[in-house]
C-alpha cells in the first residue's frame, strides 16, 4: 500500500483529471478483452463506436439526445450525494415525473406554448420531486435508509404506471400499453428543424432543445450546491451532521430539500423523452437513464464540469454502442450493458484503486522540481 | 462426368447471380430479446428459413430501448432491406413513421394493426391469441388431476391479458369447477426477462395445487417450464411448439403461426404480389391453435379441442378478448 498522502498537496488536476482519465482507460481496456473474446477486432470496434457517435450528423444528433438523459439523472444523483444521501430511485422520479408532464401538458394544451412548456418542467420538477419526498420524509424522521427506500420505490412507481397506462389513461385505440399522444403544437422543437433553418438536412433524430434545458439545469445545481446558504448547509449535514447540529442547521430539512431537488432533477427527463422525444407516455421509457446516471455522478465526481463530460461518454456508448452490434453480429447489446458495468466498476467501486500511487506519484515529482 | 462438371457450373453461377440481386430480410426483434425460445426466436427461424430456402440475405437488430427501435429501423431499412419485420406492439409508431419515407420497402408489422398506412407498404398482423388459448385452456382443464391450473404471464399488459383471458375461459368452458391461479411476472420490461422469478411464481402455483401451467411470457416462461418439468407437472408452452423442451412434462404449446406471417410475406415481395392491410388472424384462419407433436394431447382431449375450435369458427362460442376491458 502506498503511503498516505497529504490531500491538501495533490494538485486538482490531478485528483479530478488524471485519476478518473486513469481508471476509464483501464475500463475500457479490459473491455476490449471482453471484444476480443467475443471474437471481434476492438479496435474495429472503437471505430465503429467513434463513427457511430460523431461520423455523421444523425448519430451526433443521437449521442446529444442520450447526453441530455444522462445530464439529467447524473445531476439528480448528486444534488442528494452532496448531503451524503444515495438516491438510486432516479429512475422511478423519472418515470413519475414524466406523467407530470403528460398530465399537465394535455390538461393545459390550450394556453400559449411557452407556458404550457414552462408549466409542463414545473410538472416534471413537481412529481419527480414529489416521489422522492415519501423516501425522504421516512430518512429524515424515521431513519428509514434511502437506499432501500428509493429502489423500492422505483417498483411502485413501475407499477403504478403500468396500472395506469393499461387500464386508466391508455390509448384504448391499440393495444400497447401508452397513452395518446400530446397536440402537436406543443412538441419541442428538435434538432432536425433547427438544422433545417441552415439548409442541413437530418432525416430524424430525438435531440431537442431540452439539450439546453440540460447545460440550465448543470448551471442551477452548480449555483444552488456552491454559491448559495441552502447547498452550504446541506453539504454541511453531508460532511457532519453532529456538527452541522451544533451549528444549528436543520438536518431534517436538508435531508428533505436535497432529495426533492433530487428528484426533481431526475423528473426532467420525463421533459426530454415525452416532450421532446415520445410525446406520449411509453411503458417504461426511462430504460435505465436512471441508474446509469448513478455512474455518470461518480464518474463526474458529482459536479456539473464533471457529470457533463461523463454523460457525454455514456452518450457516445449508448449511441456507439448500437452502432457496433449493427456491424459485428458477435456483439449483442448485452456487451454493451456489459462495458458499462466496468466502467462503472471501475469509476466508481474501485476509485480508489489507483488513486493513492498516482497521487503520490505526482506529489513527489511536484516536490522534487520544488527542490530542484 | 463432363455434364455433371456443366450442371455444377450452372448451378454455381445460378447461385451466385441470384445472390447478387438478392432480396434481404431485415428483422427488428421485441424487448424479450432474439432467443427467447419463443415469440422472438421464431421470427429468427423463419427469417433463417427465407434466407435457406429463399436465398435471401438477413439483417438483424435488437434494441435497447424504445427510441432506438425507430433508429435501427430506418438503419435496416437503409441497407437494402427488401421487407422488413417489426416485431411487437411497442414498434407500432416507429413502423409508422418510417414505412412511408420507404415506399419501396415492405414492411410487416406483428402484432400491430391500427397504423395509418399512406404508402401502402405494410402487412399488419394482428393474431387472435384468445382463441387459441382458450383451446389450450380446454386441454389443460382436461388432464389436470388436481382441478387446479396456472398462468404465468410476462408484463401486465393488455397483449398477456388477452392470453390470460383465452385460457381461463376454456378451462371453465371445459370444467366449471376449475380453480385457476393466475400471475404476472411483473410491470417492468425486465419481466420478460427473469426465468427466475418465473420459476419461483410457478413453484408457488404448484404449492396451490396446480399441476398444468401455462406460460406467456417470453424469455421468462424458460424458467417457468423448467420448474413445471422439475415438479414433475405438465407446462403448456406459447407462440412456437416449445414441446421440445422438456419432452414427457410438456402437455401441449399454444401456435401462434407468425412464422407462417411473415414466410408468406417474403415469398409475395419476391413475387411482386405484396398486399398491404390489416389482419386479424385467427382460428378460421388457421393461424392460432395448440401443437400436438411431441405432446401429451391425447385423443380425448384433442377431440375436445377441435370442437370448441369449430364451435369458435362458426359463432357458437365466444371468447371474449380480455385486452379490451
Amino acid at each position: 500500500m502506498a503511503a498516505a498522502v497529504d490531500k491538501s498537496r495533490v494538485p486538482w488536476w490531478v485528483s479530478n483529471l488524471i485519476v478518473p482519465l486513469v481508471n476509464l482507460i483501464l475500463a475500457l481496456l479490459v473491455s476490449a478483452l471482453f471484444i476480443f473474446i467475443a471474437g471481434e477486432n476492438p479496435i474495429q470496434a472503437v471505430k465503429l463506436i467513434i463513427y457511430g457517435s460523431f461520423g455523421y450528423l444523425d448519430g451526433f444528433a443521437y449521442t446529444l439526445y442520450y447526453t441530455t438523459n444522462f445530464v439529467f439523472t447524473g445531476l439528480a444523483f448528486a444534488v442528494a450525494f452532496h448531503c451524503r444521501l444515495f438516491n438510486i430511485g432516479g429512475e422511478g422520479q423519472a418515470y413519475i415525473g414524466g406523467l407530470g408532464v403528460f398530465l399537465v401538458a394535455i390538461n393545459v394544451s390550450f394556453l400559449p406554448v411557452p407556458i404550457v412548456w414552462l408549466l409542463a418542467i414545473a410538472g416534471a420538477f413537481i412529481f419527480g420531486a414529489g416521489w422522492a419526498f415519501i423516501p425522504a420524509y421516512l430518512q429524515a424522521k424515521r431513519g428509514s435508509h434511502v437506499v432501500i427506500t428509493t429502489i423500492m420505490f422505483n417498483f411502485i412507481a413501475s407499477s403504478l404506471m403500468v396500472f395506469l397506462l393499461v387500464d386508466v389513461i391508455r390509448d384504448m385505440k391499440q393495444m400497447g400499453p401508452h397513452t395518446v399522444a400530446l397536440p402537436k403544437e406543443i412538441w419541442f422543437p428538435t434538432f432536425k428543424e433547427f438544422a433545417a433553418l441552415f439548409g442541413i438536412k437530418i432525416r430524424y433524430s430525438p435531440l431537442n432543445i431540452s439539450f439546453l434545458l440540460a447545460i440550465a439545469a448543470s448551471f442551477f445545481v452548480w449555483f444552488l450546491v456552491w454559491k448559495t446558504k441552502w447547498g452550504y448547509e446541506m453539504r454541511a449535514v453531508g460532511h457532519n451532521m453532529q456538527a452541522a447540529i451544533y451549528a444549528g442547521i436543520s438536518p431534517y430539512k436538508n435531508i428533505i430539500i436535497a432529495m426533492c431537488i433530487s428528484g426533481g432533477l431526475a423528473g426532467l427527463l420525463g421533459i426530454n423523452e415525452i416532450l421532446g422525444v415520445h410525446h406520449k407516455i411509453v411503458a417504461g421509457f426511462p430504460a435505465g437513464y436512471g441508474f446509469t446516471g448513478i455512474a455518470v455522478a461518480l464518474m463526474g465526481r458529482n459536479h456539473p464540469i464533471g457529470i457533463f463530460p461523463a454523460a457525454f461518454l455514456f452518450g457516445i456508448l449508448y449511441q456507439g454502442g448500437s452502432e457496433v452490434t449493427f456491424d459485428m453480429p458477435n456483439i449483442t447489446r448485452y456487451m454493451f450493458v456489459a462495458v458499462q458495468g466496468v466502467i462503472i466498476l471501475f469509476s466508481g467501486a474501485l476509485e480508489n484503486l489507483f488513486r493513492p500511487q498516482i497521487e503520490s506519484f505526482f506529489v513527489n515529482r511536484l516536490k522534487m522540481k520544488r527542490e530542484i | 462426368m463432363k455434364k455433371i462438371l456443366n450442371i455444377f457450373v450452372v448451378s454455381f453461377a445460378l447461385v451466385f447471380s441470384s445472390n447478387l440481386f438478392a432480396n434481404k430480410i431485415g428483422v427488428i426483434y421485441d424487448s424479450g430479446g432474439k432467443f427467447d425460445k419463443s415469440f422472438n426466436e421464431l421470427a429468427f427461424r423463419t427469417a433463417e428459413r427465407v434466407k435457406n430456402e429463399l436465398g435471401w440475405d438477413m439483417i438483424e437488430f435488437e434494441a435497447a430501448n424504445n427510441t432506438q427501435i425507430e433508429q435501427g429501423m430506418r438503419k435496416v431499412a437503409d441497407r437494402g432491406a427488401t421487407l422488413v419485420v417489426a416485431m411487437g406492439f411497442a414498434q407500432a409508431d416507429a413502423v409508422a413513421a418510417i414505412a412511408p419515407q420507404y415506399p419501396d420497402i415492405n414492411f410487416v408489422a406483428v402484432d400491430v394493426c391500427w397504423v395509418d398506412d399512406p404508402a401502402g407498404n405494410i402487412y399488419q398482423a394482428c393474431y387472435l391469441e384468445h382463441e387459441g388459448s382458450f383451446l389450450v385452456g380446454v386441454i389443460a382443464a382436461m388432464a389436470s388431476q388436481t382441478g387446479t391450473i396456472g398462468f404465468v404471464g410476462g408484463m401486465d399488459i393488455p397483449l398477456i391479458r388477452k392470453f390470460q383471458g383465452g385460457y381461463e375461459q376454456g378451462a371453465l368452458h371445459a370444467n366449471p369447477d376449475i380453480k385457476i391461479l393466475a400471475n404476472m411476472t411483473g410491470t417492468t420490461p425486465e419481466a420478460w426477462n427473469n426465468p427466475t422469478k418465473g420459476a419461483e411464481l410457478t413453484k408457488a402455483q404448484i404449492d396451490g395445487g396446480a399441476d398444468v401451467v401455462y406460460q406467456a411470457a417470453g424469455g421468462t416462461g424458460i424458467g417457468v417450464l423448467q420448474a413445471a418439468a422439475d415438479a414433475g407437472i405438465m407446462g403448456i408452452g406459447v407462440d412456437t411448439n416449445q414441446n421440445w423442451m422438456h419432452p414427457g412434462n410438456m402437455l401441449t404449446s399454444m401456435l401462434k403461426r407468425l412464422d407462417l406471417t411473415i414466410f408468406e410475406q417474403a415469398e409475395k415481395t419476391a413475387a411482386g404480389t405484396f398486399e398491404p392491410g390489416i389482419n386479424i388472424l385467427g382460428l378460421a384462419q388457421g393461424m392460432v391453435g395448440y401443437a400436438t407433436e411431441d405432446g401429451m394431447v391425447t385423443d380425448e382431449m384433442a377431440a375436445a379441442a377441435d370442437a370448441a375450435a369449430a364451435g369458435i369458427i362458426d359463432g357458437s362460442i365466444s371468447v371474449a378478448d380480455w385486452s379490451q376491458e
